[in-house]
């Protein structure tokens, strides 16, 4: 077996290992902190589909992590308030059901995905860069100016959505949740990255001209991969949501954006694993380094400078070797 | 007379002040290889670009398979069965060559939108593939990264890409550019057969292959078609002599 | 609305679209000449903000304090390019990216340590306070006239750096060229860092400027540099007379769509959710513009 599916087995059983030893010892923190790292992670994989096999560097994934968030937000706000969403012609009800809300996320975010990527794929290169930035941007000063949700002050949830047949209020069965969807997520990269299309989008990251000359629109495909990448970050952005039984303009910040690169390059890029290694590394720092001094972002900032630097192959490249080598 | 099965008509193009292509009209009939010779600089590769669907036309068209293609981008004329090969390889070069193979056999089959079965067992990609592979003589490369193989299979495995479009034409941008002179005649002798399954529309500075395969040559200079005719009759075309080979008449 | 305020409005826009191309300027610029992407150009706003707001409440000078901000910032960007963003000029885009967020946390983090989370207050010199009245009697703060008048004149200063000074043929030339300037003998690098130091520079002096209208704070370059990319792209990469134009047009648009747009939709509606889409929607305009320019010129529009 290659070292890297070794490895990524590690990674799995470990992410997993983790919040069970903490269950058993009574460490309900460490379980969450366990179950941030797997969103987050989600979120990352979701981007790593258009920015590792598509070499689409976007910088603005906040902004389908935030849809996700507020779908949530939005969807129990009406239902702890019992006052039903009205949208002119009808008028839904809110829920506290997590599939449903999954669900509306995932569309919403598609949708944001889908108009974001029509445009933005217009360009390429540092173009596309900047104009991902600004739409993620032009979200975060949405959310801040509409006054129907909280404004600048967010949405506070008072419990945490249900799940049929489970306690979600439990920390180790909400973790399982989490976990089991971001374990999911790996499955449908790795049979992405596999598939015909998986194979033209990341031709298509090599040599754009090569995949039109055999038939095959590049912008279409780039656009699909982007939806789909959008869509799975819009799912972690409503897990998120409820774990922290909170959504904010925050969730649609652009530095948001850059940890969910930073996650992908700390981790390795082009890995299928490397955002999940990057967001357990990000969780365990911010953790540590966050405790033993206010400023940790200083040292996370000279980490990544020496990675990208000095290390290109992140974790699970220093550790498996360099068998996707990426130049 | 036959049909041509690629042609372009009084195709002009201009870059502010320099005119790339003026009033180009070529054909490419059945069963031929039509090669396109010219100086640096004459505007063989503006006028490719313009064959392929890079770049419009400011005036004239392009027809292939008796349809006006002149609106349709690269994508809709690859569709319709253009087989183009590059000047400089464009290779995914991560990737290994059956997947280079398979991505070409993905296109022509119309599966690239296809996102569950994986690409490289399914089987009539592969056998679109390996077939190709086999032909231009790479199936014992179909595992090896594109990066690690010597330019000359690089130049192999663009025409093998293209093979699996199994075009109605092939436009083959200097095929032979850095091949050595083996190389160079193990593809001679492959292109010889090539041109009866579908024509070549061949830009090549190897002479030694224009006069060995071509059926007709066009003579590009300063963007214009200056003559075009069988290798006799270049050969000793006086204009041609003096604009190209840059002897006296 | 009475059309003096509109005006005044207009006015703020203008003044709020030079500063912008201040920020913008730089960012082309290095992108022009070196090919590079940088994020961490809002931190040297910042240092601008800061050197200048410190040494104006240390001195009690306000020009002391402007030209600390510059040096602070041309230095700071002279010793970032030579020790870190040099080794970023041959690598792809995306470790660029990375690269200079993570000089953000640096530069912000370290910016907090030294002055804490509270934000600093750079008053305006008495010799520039208090309003002006323009011709037609509009009442106008003399300051941001001030502002305006420096944004234009440093803009004009750098057309003519570049048409008319050595510097400025060897950055056109580093522009369509590179391998150009090396042949004429140029010491690429020592071009590269002074570039460098003079976008870091305008950038410094753009926070120092708005730092007396704004408070000064961590966090505070961020947001005027994704703006600063929004003009980049509406204006064309590389291109200073698109930054300009870029700049004024989402100055505009930013400040009269946060007016005009709750006005418009108060026609027909009531005045809370009057305000309240109204806002919502200024809020977007400038997003909305460079939508509509990718739409119709994906390359901008001056590229």
């Amino acid at each position: 077996m290659r070292r890297e599916t070794l490895l990524n087995a590690a990674i799995a059983l470990g992410l997993l290992a983790v919040p069970l030893w903490a269950w058993s010892a009574g460490e309900p923190f460490t379980i969450t902190l366990a179950t941030r790292a797997a969103i987050l992670a989600l979120a990352g994989v979701g981007l790593n589909l258009a920015l590792g096999l598509g070499g689409l560097v976007s910088l603005g994934h906040a902004a389908f992590f935030g849809v996700g968030g507020y779908a949530m937000g939005i969807l129990a706000h009406h239902a702890q308030t019992f006052a039903p969403l009205d949208l002119g012609l009808f008028t839904v009800a809110g829920t506290k059901s997590m599939p449903v809300i999954w669900l509306t996320a995932m569309v919403f975010s598609a949708l944001a995905a889908l108009a974001i990527g029509a445009l933005s794929l217009r360009t390429s290169g540092v173009y596309f860069i900047m104009i991902t930035l600004a739409f993620g941007q032009m979200f975060y000063y949405f959310a801040i100016s509409w006054p129907a949700y909280g404004g600048e002050d967010g949405l506070s949830i008072w419990v945490r959505n249900g799940f049929p047949g489970l306690n979600t209020l439990d920390p180790i069965q909400f973790f399982a949740i989490c976990y089991v969807l971001l374990m999911a997520a790996l499955v449908l990269s790795a049979v992405i990255a596999r598939s015909p299309f998986g194979l033209a989008l990341n031709a298509a990251r090599q040599v754009p001209q090569r995949v039109e000359t055999v038939g095959i629109p590049v912008y279409r495909v780039r656009l699909v991969a982007f939806v789909i990448s959008g869509t799975i970050t819009g799912l972690a952005g409503a897990l998120f949501a409820d774990l922290n039984r909170f959504v904010s303009p925050s969730m649609f910040s652009w530095q948001l954006s850059g940890e969910l690169i930073v996650f992908i390059i700390l981790g390795g890029t082009a890995r299928l694993f490397g955002p999940v290694a990057g967001a357990c590394l990000f969780v365990a720092l911010e953790h540590w380094l966050g405790g033993l001094s206010d400023y940790w972002h200083i040292y996370l900032g000279a980490l990544l400078l020496g990675v990208v630097l000095f290390a290109r192959g992140g974790l699970i490249g220093t550790l498996a070797g360099r068998e996707v080598a990426h130049d | 007379m036959t049909e041509p099965v690629l042609a372009t008509h009084g195709i002009t193009k201009r870059f502010g002040a320099v005119t790339a292509s003026e009033e180009v009209s070529l054909d490419l009939r059945p069963g031929e290889i039509h090669a396109l010779i010219g100086p640096n600089g004459a505007g063989k590769s503006t006028l490719i670009k313009q064959i392929c669907g890079n770049l419009r036309p400011d005036a004239g068209t392009v027809t292939f398979l008796s349809a006006d293609v002149t609106a349709e981008d690269t994508v809709a004329r690859a569709r319709r069965g253009l087989g183009r090969t590059f000047q400089i390889s464009a290779l995914a070069m991560e990737d290994t060559v059956l997947q280079n193979a398979v991505l070409g056999a993905a296109g022509a089959s119309r599966r690239a939108f296809s996102l569950w079965r994986p690409a490289l067992t399914d089987r009539s990609l592969r056998a679109a593939a390996e077939e190709a592979l086999e032909r231009v003589g790479l199936s014992d490369y179909a595992a090896t990264r594109t990066a690690e193989l010597s330019h000359g299979q690089r130049r192999q495995l663009e025409v093998a890409v293209a093979l699996t479009l199994k075009p109605r034409a092939f436009v083959m941008d200097e095929p032979m550019a850095g091949l050595g002179t083996e190389g160079s005649q193990t593809l001679t002798a492959f292109l010889d057969t090539l041109r009866h399954e579908a024509p070549i529309l061949l830009v090549e500075h190897d002479m030694d292959a224009v006069f060995a395969l071509a059926d007709r040559i066009s003579v590009l200079v300063y963007g214009r078609v200056i003559a075009t005719g069988d290798r006799e009759a270049i050969r000793t075309d006086p204009a041609v002599r003096e604009a190209y080979l840059g002897e006296e008449a | 609305m009475t059309l003096l305020l509109f005006l005044e409005q207009v006015l703020n826009g203008l003044q709020f679209g030079v500063m912008l191309f201040l920020m913008a300027a730089g960012l082309t610029l290095v992108f022009g000449v070196m090919g590079l992407i940088n994020l961490a150009h809002g931190s040297l706003y910042m240092i601008g903000a800061f050197a200048a707001a410190a040494t104006a409440a240390a001195t009690g000078s306000f020009l002391l304090g402007l030209a600390a901000a510059l040096a602070a910032a041309a230095a700071a960007g002279a010793i970032v390019e030579v020790a870190v963003i040099r080794r970023l000029y041959p690598r792809d885009h995306l470790d660029q990216v990375l690269a200079t967020f993570a000089l953000i946390l640096i530069f912000s983090e370290g910016t907090r340590w030294i002055f804490g989370s509270f934000p600093l207050f750079l008053d305006t010199p008495p010799w520039l306070s208090g309003p002006v009245t323009l011709p037609g009697g509009i009442q106008y703060p003399l300051y941001r006239l001030a502002l305006i008048g420096v944004g234009l004149a440093v803009a004009a200063g750098l057309f003519l750096l570049i048409a008319r000074t050595r510097l400025g043929i060897q950055i056109r030339a580093g522009e369509s060229d590179r391998e150009m300037i090396a042949a004429l003998g140029i010491d690429i690098s020592r071009l590269y860092t002074l570039v460098f130091a003079l976008g870091a520079a305008l950038a410094g002096l753009a926070g120092a400027l708005v730092g007396a209208i704004q408070s000064v704070q961590v966090g505070m370059g961020e947001p005027v540099l994704i703006l600063a990319f929004v003009v980049i792209v509406i204006g064309g990469i590389g291109s200073i007379k698109g930054a300009l134009v870029g700049a004024i047009l989402v100055g505009l648009t930013d400040t009269l769509g946060g007016v005009l747009l709750p006005l418009l939709f108060g026609v027909f509606l009531d005045p809370s959710a009057a305000m309240s889409i109204g806002s919502a929607l200024a809020s977007m305009s400038i997003y909305i513009l460079m939508a509509a320019v990718l739409v119709v010129k994906p390359q901008g529009l001056f590229g």
